[in-house]
């Protein structure tokens, strides 16, 4: 009756490490699930939080946030910085009714396709596993308020 | 807007798995799409032209192809499209075979999801503006880290050329260890020989500032402008003075108690020292760790014989700044250190082969300063134990290379080569000794290798034997070498006198932390990153960081020397131009919103925000604002994040582009 669950996984992934990684993944043919769909930003540091309650408010059912490895970071600290504001940002997303498992890190340097394969299915069965993320459309009406949660988590 | 969509098949490489007509059909109908169309090959020429064409015809505003990784061709289709009349930034790419065809493989769900592709890149791009490159000048200047022959090359190439050079040597002296070995192969040349006029030359050059016993401290800027900050650490003697007499070395109380790191601690050193006699400088240094004087406050002998007043006991280290447009990286290597607790608790060492325990149980370089006109036997083959002439002498070869146990995958690739020298200068000088050497593969690619090593089996009598040794013990003065001939099948057992281990070339223990300073990657065992393993082997990920010789992975001297140049040349490139173009992707403040609060300039990790002052027409002041330094910032978009208040945004990467993206989500 019902058909197959195929989950939606919206990743944010730096332009230096991660995504370059990704175009490693497809110059060594790498086969991977075709449920992602990335989204470049230059690097980790520019991701707003709101850019992830906006994508699980647009129908992800995952997250997916990667960049280089700590200490690699090609803007010397920008994924330091992101790091920390995540650390605040999980127990809020628990704390507006989104479930924090949903949304993953991992750091993929340039030069492991492999490990971007591996990241990429790995949280696709995950997030299968789990099921579809339906809270998204009450939340559309809760979440109008964004400022407020960015000064939240902003904060040093 | 009018957007005009151009799906490439790239050849089959697209085509084979995602249905490009169908894509194509599939963005015509996407509100503000007025044309589109698909090609076998876009970035073609005639493909090129159908862009330019629709372009003109149909007054395109933006484009968006969907082709190969914006790595790969981005700039190729902005260009197309400037020259067509639309600004370089109106032109989004969608990435359909790194990210789709060569990742897939079922067709229905690979053309799903490049439609999804190229919807998120047509919504992106209506929040696209006409941007310029940002010009910024360069400073022709160069520095150079290291200086072994990888760094002198390299300093020499560009002083040639007319630029200034800044070489950076953390040692007493520039030579790095080529300036220890004996003669090289494939040629048998004595190292010193073609090394110390290269080092004069160096240190005489108009050109070239040549700043030793220095390091790093910090890198700030980008291509074409760093600012390095390099510690002149205290050498205790006025540079300026000495005349490198020698006298305060000689009489110098702590003739025997410090080991010389030039011959790998098989002679000892005073505490007031240069390195060895070819030395550039000829400037000794102090080693205040062992120094009587700085231990005591007691000795000042060699501040006594100086006749010069060059001691000075209060120097501290001093910081200098230099203004430089290309860095390049040559900081060589260093071998593994297979004592039982070796440094780096990645790697395990080899109890059993007795290094460190056994005086007569050495490594590759200790050898080359035994076999070494200059070393301490002057040249002459004498064990460490007894100064005697060893009739018997073991080879063994990959000691830590090759050996994933051990912490290592890789093959240090120049072990067999020198390993075949020493056996064949061993012989050439102990001529009724015998030589054994136990190996895993000969691997001799390269110029005149193979013959050498062929060689020193056929005419010099080296006995190869293929297999691992297993146990080294020491009996009766003499060390047991057991091991296997796995050709024969057999256990083998020699009583040698002299055991050298060839063991693997590893990088600096410092180097990860260097390459943090300079923002470059490194691998998993410490060795730097190329930008492209076959099209930019001496680049970095951070334009301008170049790099040259063993500190990107184990080299012999012609492939360093060789990388050097080509680093070289890649910073003349760069000082072909006066102005640089830059990406004018960087961060940019509402100063009608920004509320001052400088939550940016605390996340920001190149200082590029500044404050400034608003003031009414009388002067009095109204508000501090957050003010982008356009040279500094790098655009990494940690501010644009960050501001609570949404006043500082990031150009090519603003709030509005990447939303757009992510609300494209909701029909995937
Ligand atoms: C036993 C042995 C025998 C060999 N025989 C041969 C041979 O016969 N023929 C041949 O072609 N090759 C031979 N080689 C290889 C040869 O030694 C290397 O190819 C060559 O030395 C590499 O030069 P380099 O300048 O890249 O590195 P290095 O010689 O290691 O020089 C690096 C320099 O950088 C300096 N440095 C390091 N870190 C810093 C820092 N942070 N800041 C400032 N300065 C720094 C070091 O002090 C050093 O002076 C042999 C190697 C070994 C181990
Ligand atoms: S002061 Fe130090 S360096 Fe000078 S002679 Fe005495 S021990 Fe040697
Ligand atoms: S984008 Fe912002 S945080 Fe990043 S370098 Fe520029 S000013 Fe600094």
């Amino acid at each position: 009756m019902e058909e197959k669950f195929e989950p939606k996984i919206a990743a944010f992934v730096c332009n230096w490490c991660t995504y370059t990684g990704a175009d490693l993944a497809g110059t060594s043919r790498l086969k991977q699930e075709a449920n992602a769909r990335l989204i470049r930003v230059p690097c980790t540091g520019r991701i707003d939080p709101v850019f992830i309650i906006k994508a699980f408010e647009n129908g992800a059912d995952g997250v997916l946030i990667s960049g280089c490895h700590p200490g690699d970071c090609h803007y010397n600290a920008g994924n330091f910085h992101a790091r920390r504001r995540w650390i605040l940002f999980k127990n809020l997303l628990d704390f507006i009714g989104i479930d924090s498992s949903r949304l993953y890190f991992s750091w993929v340097s340039a030069s492991e396709g492999k490990k971007w394969v591996d990241i990429v299915d790995g949280v696709i069965d995950a997030v299968r596993i789990k099921g579809p993320f339906k809270q998204y459309k009450k939340m559309n009406k809760e979440i109008e308020i964004p400022v407020a949660v960015e000064e939240g988590v902003s904060v040093k | 807007m009018k957007i005009g969509v151009f799906v490439c098949h790239c050849g089959e490489n697209i085509g084979r798995t995602v249905n490009c007509p169908e894509v194509s059909k599939a963005c015509a109908s996407f509100p503000g799409v007025v044309h589109s169309e698909d090609y076998k090959y876009m970035c073609s020429d005639p493909g090129q032209n159908l862009i330019k064409q629709a372009i003109r015809e149909k007054h395109l505003d933006a484009v968006v192809v969907g082709s190969c990784s914006p790595h790969m061709h981005e700039k190729t289709f902005r260009k197309a499209c400037a020259s067509a009349g639309i600004n370089s930034y109106m032109v989004e790419i969608a990435n359909l075979r790194e990210h789709c065809s060569w990742i897939h493989e079922d067709i229905a769900e690979a053309t799903k999801k490049a439609i999804d592709l190229m919807r998120f890149a047509v919504e992106r791009v209506k929040f696209n503006h006409p941007l310029q490159t940002i010009k910024v000048p360069v400073t022709k200047r160069s520095l150079v880290i290291g200086g072994g022959i990888s760094g002198i090359q390299a300093a020499l190439d560009i002083a040639n050329a007319g630029f200034e050079v800044v070489l950076v040597e953390k040692e007493p002296s520039i030579g790095g260890h080529m300036s220890q070995l004996s003669e090289t192969f494939p040629t048998l040349d004595c190292s010193q020989c073609i090394l110390t006029p290269r080092m004069v030359e160096v240190y005489q050059h108009p050109k070239i500032k040549l700043l030793s016993y220095s390091e790093v401290e910090n890198v700030e800027g980008f291509i074409g402008n760093f600012k390095v900050t390099i510690r002149r650490k205290a050498k205790s003697v006025k540079e300026e003075l000495c005349t490198g007499c020698g006298l305060c070395a000689e009489k110098c109380p702590i003739k025997k108690k410090a080991l010389s790191e030039f011959d790998e601690g098989l002679s000892n050193r005073s505490a007031i020292y240069v390195p060895f006699p070819q030395a550039v400088p000829n400037v000794p240094v102090i080693d205040r760790s062992v120094c009587t004087y700085f231990k005591t406050g007691k000795c000042e002998m060699c501040k006594k014989v100086c006749g010069r007043e060059a001691i000075d006991f209060t120097q501290q280290d001093t910081f200098v700044t230099e203004d430089v447009g290309s860095i390049i990286v040559a900081t060589g290597y260093k071998l593994y250190s297979i004592e039982k607790k070796p440094e780096e608790s990645i790697y395990k060492g080899y109890g059993e082969y007795g290094y460190g325990k056994y005086k007569n149980v050495i490594n590759g370089l200790q050898f080359e300063r035994i076999a070494s006109a200059s070393g301490p036997t002057s040249g002459e083959i004498l064990r460490p134990s007894d100064k005697t002439e060893p009739k018997k002498i073991v080879f063994i070869q990959c000691v830590g290379s090759r050996d994933e146990s051990k912490g290592f995958s890789y093959c240090s690739k120049i072990c067999c080569m020198y390993t075949a020298k020493h056996a064949m200068l061993y012989k050439h000088k102990v001529h009724d000794g015998e030589a054994y050497v136990f190996y895993m593969d000969i691997r001799s690619g390269g110029k005149n290798y193979e013959e050498f090593v062929r060689r020193a089996i056929e005419e010099d009598h080296v006995n190869y034997i293929r297999g691992r040794v297993s146990k080294i013990y020491e009996e009766d003065g003499k060390l047991i070498v057991k091991g296997e001939d796995t050709l024969a099948g057999l256990p083998v057992v020699i009583e040698a006198d002299l055991v050298v281990l060839a063991t693997a070339m590893i990088a600096q223990q410092e180097a990860p932390k260097l390459a943090q300073t300079l923002n470059i990657s490194y691998d998993k065992y410490g060795y730097f990153q190329e930008a492209h393993p076959k099209l930019r082997p001496v680049e970095t990920n951070t334009g301008g960081v170049f790099l040259a010789g063993a500190c990107h992975s184990p080299r012999d001297i012609p492939e360093s020397v060789a990388m050097a140049s080509a680093a070289a040349a890649k910073s003349l490139v760069l000082f072909g131009a006066d102005m640089l173009e830059r990406e004018p992707i960087i961060a940019k403040v509402d100063e009608s919103t920004c509320a001052g609060c400088f939550y940016c300039q605390k996340v920001c990790a190149y200082n590029a925000i500044e404050k400034k002052e608003i003031r009414d027409r009388q002067g009095n002041l109204k508000k501090v604002v957050a003010f982008v330094n356009s040279g500094l910032c790098q655009g990494c978009g940690t501010c644009n994040a960050t501001c609570p208040s949404k006043s500082i945004e990031l150009i090519g990467f603003n709030d509005d582009q990447i939303f757009a993206q992510i609300n494209a989500f909701a029909e995937v």
